[in-house]
C-alpha cells in the first residue's frame, strides 16, 4: 500500500427525503488492494458505492482519484475514469446473447459500419470469459437461459472486460456457488496483481476475510473504522457492525422432532434429479445442502407441485399426495419460499398487504368479497411479529429493503399456517441482523411443530440450524448427516464428490479459521 | 411511481377521525400524484371551455357524456386486461359484432333475447381470446391481433349491410333513452365504473388480477389459478365491449358493420393516461375514468371550435406522450 491513496472520498454526505444515508464519510483505498465494505442493510454501503459509480450525487464531499478531484455526475463519467460496478440487481438484457451482453455498446463491426461481425464478437466474448476462468459456456445463448449464478458471472465478465482501475462488487457472492466464488476470488487476485483496486461489499464475513486486505465498517451512514483483515476477527467485526455482540446467532431449540409428516420415495424428475428418498418429521429442521445446479431447487419446486414429477411417490401424513399445481400444495399445507424473491416470490408493484395475503385470500373473505378488516389485522399481526420495517401494510414491497422483502415472503407463508415449510436460500442477500431474526422465526416454527426443509448453500447456516442434513450432488442424494456428525468439511466433500483432503489443498478455506 | 391503485382507508382503525386522517394520508401519498396529470388536464379543459358559452350547456354536456360511453366501457375491459399484463386489440370488432347482432336480431326474436345473444357473443369472444392466451400461453398481442381480424370478418358473414331495427324500443329504451336529463347509456357507464373499482379492490379475484400483472409466477406459486384469472380478464373485456356495442347501435338507431376501428387504441390511451402501465403493474378504475374524460373533453372542445379531426388526432398523441412523461418525472 502506498502512502497517498489512489482513491479518496472526503466528507461524503447524502440524504434522501430527510433520512441521512451517509454522514461525512471519509474513505480511502489504494491500487492493488481488495477493500471490503461491510455493514448491515441500510448502513449506507450501497449508497456510498453508487456515489463512487456516478449513479448518485453526494450532497457534500469530494472524490479524489490519484490526488486529483473528479466530478462523477453520471455512470458515464465513472466509466471514463475506469470505475466499473457490478450491482446486486442485474443489468443484463435477458433475451440477448451472452456475447451481446458482454460487448454491449462495443460490438465489433465489419467495414460497413452497421454490419455486426458475429464471429469476432463471439470469439471476443469467449476470450473474456476464459480469462476469468469461466469456460464451457455457449456465448450464443440468451442470458435468460442461464441460472442466476451464471448470469452473475456474465455480469462480472462484462465489468472486467475493459480492465477497470476500480472494480466495485456489490454482494457478488449472493447468488454464486462455491465453485464460482472460487473463480471470482482467483479473478480478484489477478486484477489485484495488475494493480486494480477492488471494492468488495458483502454480508458474508467469512468471505470478506478470505478475500479482503482491509475492511471498512459502516453503521448508520457513518464509518466505524477501517481494519486490516489479518488483524481482526468475525466477533470484532460484528460488534462494529451492529454495535452489540450477537449473543446467539442461531436459536436454541425447545422441542425435538416428532412424528413423520412428509415422506418422499424414489422421486425423480427427468433431467433434474433422480431417485430421491427422505422423510421429514414435524418439528424438524432438515437441511438440504448442495452446490448450485445440484437439483435442490428443482426438488423443492416438484414437492410444491410447481413442476411435474417423472416418477416416485410423496406421502403427507402417511397418505399419498400428488400435487399437480402449487394450488394443491398450498391446500395441503405446504409452503415454498423461493430462492429468488424478485423473480417468483413477490409482486413488486403491490403492497405488503396484497403480497402477504395472496395465498390466504379465500380465508379472509366472504364469498368473493375480501373482509378487509380481517385481512388488515391478520397481515398487521405478522408484520409486527416479524418486525417488518416500516410496519405500514400499504407500502409497496418495491420500496422495502432486501431483508424486509424477505420477511414479507415469510409473513405470507406464516399466515398460511403451513405444516411443511420449504425454504430455498431464505437468508440470501439479507443483512446479519435480519438473518438472526429469520433464524429465530424458523426455530419458532419448528418448535410449534412445522416440518422445515431448509435448502442452503451456506454451510454455517446448515450446521447451525438443522437437526439433520442431506447432501445433494448432480441430482442425487449423496449423504445424510445427523447434527452430531456434521462438519463443514464432511458436507462440502460430499457435495463436491471429493475427499476432504483433496478439497483442502484445492484452495478452499472455510469460515472456521 | 403511479400504480393507479387507489389507496383504501384502513378499516381496522377504530374511530372516524382516525379513519378520515388515514384516508387523507393515503391521498396525499399516492393518489394525488397519480391523478394530478388527469386533474390538471380536466381543469385546463374547463378553463378553455369557459371561453365558449356553448360548452357548459346541458345539451353539450349531455352530448359529451353520450359520446364517451363507448370508449368508457371499452376502456374498463381494457383496464382489467392490461392489469394482468395483457392487451386486447380485438375490442373494436366485438363492439361492431355485438351491435349489429343486437340490431339485426331485435326484429326477429325480440329485443330482450337479441340483447342477450349480443352479450353472450361478447362473452364468448372474450373467452376465446382468454382461452388461447391462458391455455396455450400465447402472447396476448398476437392472439387478439388474430381475433381482431377474424371477428371483423365474422361481422360481414352475418351482415354486409347496416341493420336498422323497426322496433322503436331498441332506440328509445337504451341509447336514446333518458332518465330525467341523463341519458340511459351514461347511467349504465357510471354504474360500471364503481363496480369495476369494487371488483379490483375489494374482491379476492380482483386482487389476484392486479397482482398477476406485477409477477405472474409469484401469484402461481401462491397457489392461485393463474389461467382462470387471465381467462376471466378477457371475458370481462368482451363483456364490456358488448355493452358498448349494444349502446352504440341503440344510440345511433343503426348498426354499421364497419364501426369500431381504432377503438382499441382509444381504450389503451385512456388506461395509460389514467396511470395504467402496459405489461401490468399499474392502473385503476378512477384513473381510467379520468383518461376517458380527458380524451372526451378534448374531442368535444375541438368539435365546438370546428377544428379538423386530424388535429384532434395529433393532440391525442401529444397528450399520451405527455401523460407518460409527466409520470416519469414523478419517480
Amino acid at each position: 500500500m502506498t502512502d497517498s491513496p489512489f482513491l479518496q472520498m472526503r466528507g461524503i454526505s447524502k440524504s434522501f427525503d430527510g433520512t441521512q444515508a451517509l454522514r461525512k464519510v471519509d474513505f480511502s483505498a489504494s491500487r492493488g488492494e481488495v477493500h471490503a465494505i461491510v455493514g448491515e442493510n441500510g448502513a449506507g454501503k450501497t449508497t456510498l458505492m453508487k456515489i463512487l459509480a456516478g449513479a448518485l450525487r453526494p450532497d457534500t464531499g469530494q472524490i479524489l482519484l490519484a490526488g486529483k478531484p473528479v466530478e462523477l455526475n453520471s455512470p458515464h463519467d465513472a466509466f471514463g475514469v475506469g470505475i466499473r460496478t457490478v450491482y446486486q440487481e442485474f443489468s443484463l438484457i435477458p433475451h440477448l446473447t451472452i456475447t451481446e451482453n458482454i460487448l454491449l455498446g462495443q460490438m465489433p463491426v465489419r467495414k460497413l459500419k452497421w454490419w455486426v461481425d458475429w464471429t469476432e464478437a463471439h470469439r471476443r466474448a469467449e476470450e473474456i470469459l476464459r480469462e476469468i476462468g469461466f469456460t464451457g459456456i455457449d456465448v450464443r445463448v440468451p442470458v435468460s437461459r442461464l441460472s442466476v449464478s451464471r448470469q452473475q458471472m456474465v455480469e462480472i465478465a462484462k465489468a472486467v472486460a475493459e480492465r477497470p482501475s476500480i472494480l466495485i462488487l456489490d454482494e457478488p457472492s449472493a447468488v454464486l456457488s462455491q465453485e464460482e466464488l472460487k473463480l471470482l476470488f482467483t479473478l480478484i487476485g489477478k486484477l489485484k496483481q495488475e494493480g486494480a483496486l477492488i471494492i468488495y461489499i458483502s454480508h458474508r464475513l467469512d468471505e470478506v476475510f478470505e478475500v479482503a486486505d482491509r475492511i471498512t465498517v459502516l453503521r448508520d451512514g457513518e464509518v466505524m473504522g477501517t481494519v486490516v483483515a489479518r488483524e481482526t476477527d468475525e466477533a470484532q467485526l460484528i460488534r462494529m457492525m451492529v454495535g452489540r455482540t450477537l449473543e446467539e446467532f442461531y436459536p436454541t431449540r425447545r422441542a425435538s422432532p416428532r412424528h413423520e409428516i412428509l415422506a418422499v420415495r424414489h422421486l425423480s424428475r427427468e433431467g433434474e434429479f433422480e431417485d430421491v428418498s427422505f422423510s421429514l418429521a414435524s418439528g424438524e429442521i432438515l437441511g438440504l445442502f448442495g452446490l448450485v445446479g445440484s437439483g435442490r431447487t428443482q426438488l423443492a419446486r416438484t414437492l410444491f407441485g410447481a413442476d411435474p414429477l417423472t416418477s416416485g411417490e410423496i406421502y403427507l401424513d402417511g397418505a399419498p399426495f400428488h400435487p399437480r399445481s402449487p394450488r394443491d400444495a398450498v391446500a395441503a399445507g405446504i409452503a415454498l419460499v423461493t430462492e429468488d424473491r424478485k423473480r417468483d416470490g413477490l409482486v413488486m408493484t403491490c403492497s405488503i398487504l396484497d403480497n402477504t395475503s395472496l395465498p390466504t385470500m379465500p380465508r379472509m373473505s366472504h364469498g368473493i368479497f375480501l373482509d378487509r378488516q380481517k385481512q388488515h389485522s391478520l397481515v398487521q399481526s405478522k408484520v409486527e411479529e416479524l418486525n417488518i420495517r416500516p410496519p405500514v401494510v400499504d407500502r409497496l414491497v418495491r420500496t422495502l429493503s432486501g431483508g424486509n422483502q424477505q420477511k414479507v415472503v415469510l409473513a405470507k407463508w406464516l399466515l398460511s399456517e403451513a405444516r411443511v415449510l420449504i425454504l430455498d436460500e431464505p437468508t440470501r442477500g439479507v443483512d446479519v441482523a435480519t438473518k438472526v431474526e429469520i433464524y429465530r422465526i424458523i426455530g419458532d416454527l419448528a418448535d410449534r411443530g412445522v416440518g422445515i426443509l431448509l435448502i442452503s448453500s451456506e454451510l454455517p447456516e446448515i450446521l447451525g440450524m438443522c437437526d439433520r442434513a442431506l447432501v445433494m450432488r448432480e441430482g442425487r442424494l449423496v449423504g445424510e448427516f445427523a447434527r452430531s456428525e456434521a462438519s463443514e468439511e464432511g458436507l462440502l466433500a460430499s457435495a463436491a464428490g471429493v475427499m476432504p483432503a483433496i478439497l483442502q489443498t484445492g484452495g478452499y478455506t472455510s469460515a472456521n479459521r | 411511481m403511479p400504480t393507479g391503485k387507489p389507496v383504501q382507508p384502513l378499516q381496522n382503525a377504530g374511530s372516524v377521525p382516525v379513519l378520515v386522517r388515514k384516508w387523507l394520508a393515503g391521498w396525499a401519498h399516492r393518489r394525488w400524484v397519480d391523478y394530478a396529470f388527469v386533474v390538471g388536464l380536466v381543469i385546463l379543459a374547463i378553463v378553455v371551455a369557459s371561453a365558449t358559452d356553448v360548452f357548459f350547456t346541458q345539451r353539450n354536456i349531455s352530448n359529451l357524456f353520450r359520446q364517451i360511453v363507448t370508449n368508457g366501457l371499452v376502456s374498463l375491459g381494457m383496464l382489467v386486461v392490461i392489469l394482468t399484463g395483457g392487451i386486447d386489440l380485438s375490442v373494436g370488432p366485438i363492439v361492431a359484432l355485438t351491435g349489429i347482432l343486437a340490431a339485426g336480431l331485435t326484429d326477429r326474436i325480440g329485443l330482450a333475447p337479441a340483447l342477450l345473444v349480443a352479450l353472450l357473443v361478447g362473452l364468448v369472444a372474450g373467452a376465446l381470446n382468454g382461452f388461447l392466451i391462458a391455455r396455450f400461453k400465447l402472447p396476448p398481442f398476437i392472439v387478439t391481433l388474430a381475433t381482431l381480424s377474424a371477428f371483423r370478418g365474422l361481422i360481414y358473414v352475418y351482415s354486409e349491410t347496416p341493420q336498422t331495427p323497426q322496433n322503436p324500443a331498441f332506440r328509445s329504451l337504451l341509447g336514446g333513452g333518458f332518465v330525467g336529463p341523463i341519458p340511459v347509456a351514461v347511467i349504465v357507464m357510471l354504474i360500471c365504473y364503481p363496480l369495476v373499482w369494487m371488483f379490483l379492490n375489494r374482491t379476492t379475484v380482483g386482487r389476484a388480477i392486479v397482482a398477476l400483472g406485477g409477477n405472474e409466477e409469484a401469484v402461481r406459486l401462491a397457489g392461485i389459478n393463474v389461467r382462470r384469472h387471465i381467462l376471466l380478464a378477457y371475458v370481462i373485456s368482451g363483456f364490456f365491449s358488448a355493452i358498448a356495442g349494444i349502446l352504440l347501435a341503440s344510440r345511433l338507431g343503426i348498426a354499421q358493420p364497419n364501426v369500431g376501428s381504432g377503438y382499441e387504441l382509444d381504450a389503451i390511451a385512456a388506461v395509460v393516461i389514467g396511470g395504467g402501465v402496459l405489461g401490468g403493474g399499474g392502473g385503476g378504475a378512477v384513473g381510467t375514468f379520468g383518461g376517458v374524460l380527458v380524451l372526451g373533453v378534448i374531442d368535444n372542445l375541438l368539435n365546438l371550435f370546428n377544428v379538423q379531426s386530424y388535429y384532434q388526432q395529433i393532440l391525442k398523441g401529444l397528450i399520451i406522450v405527455f401523460a407518460v412523461l409527466a409520470r416519469r418525472r414523478e419517480q
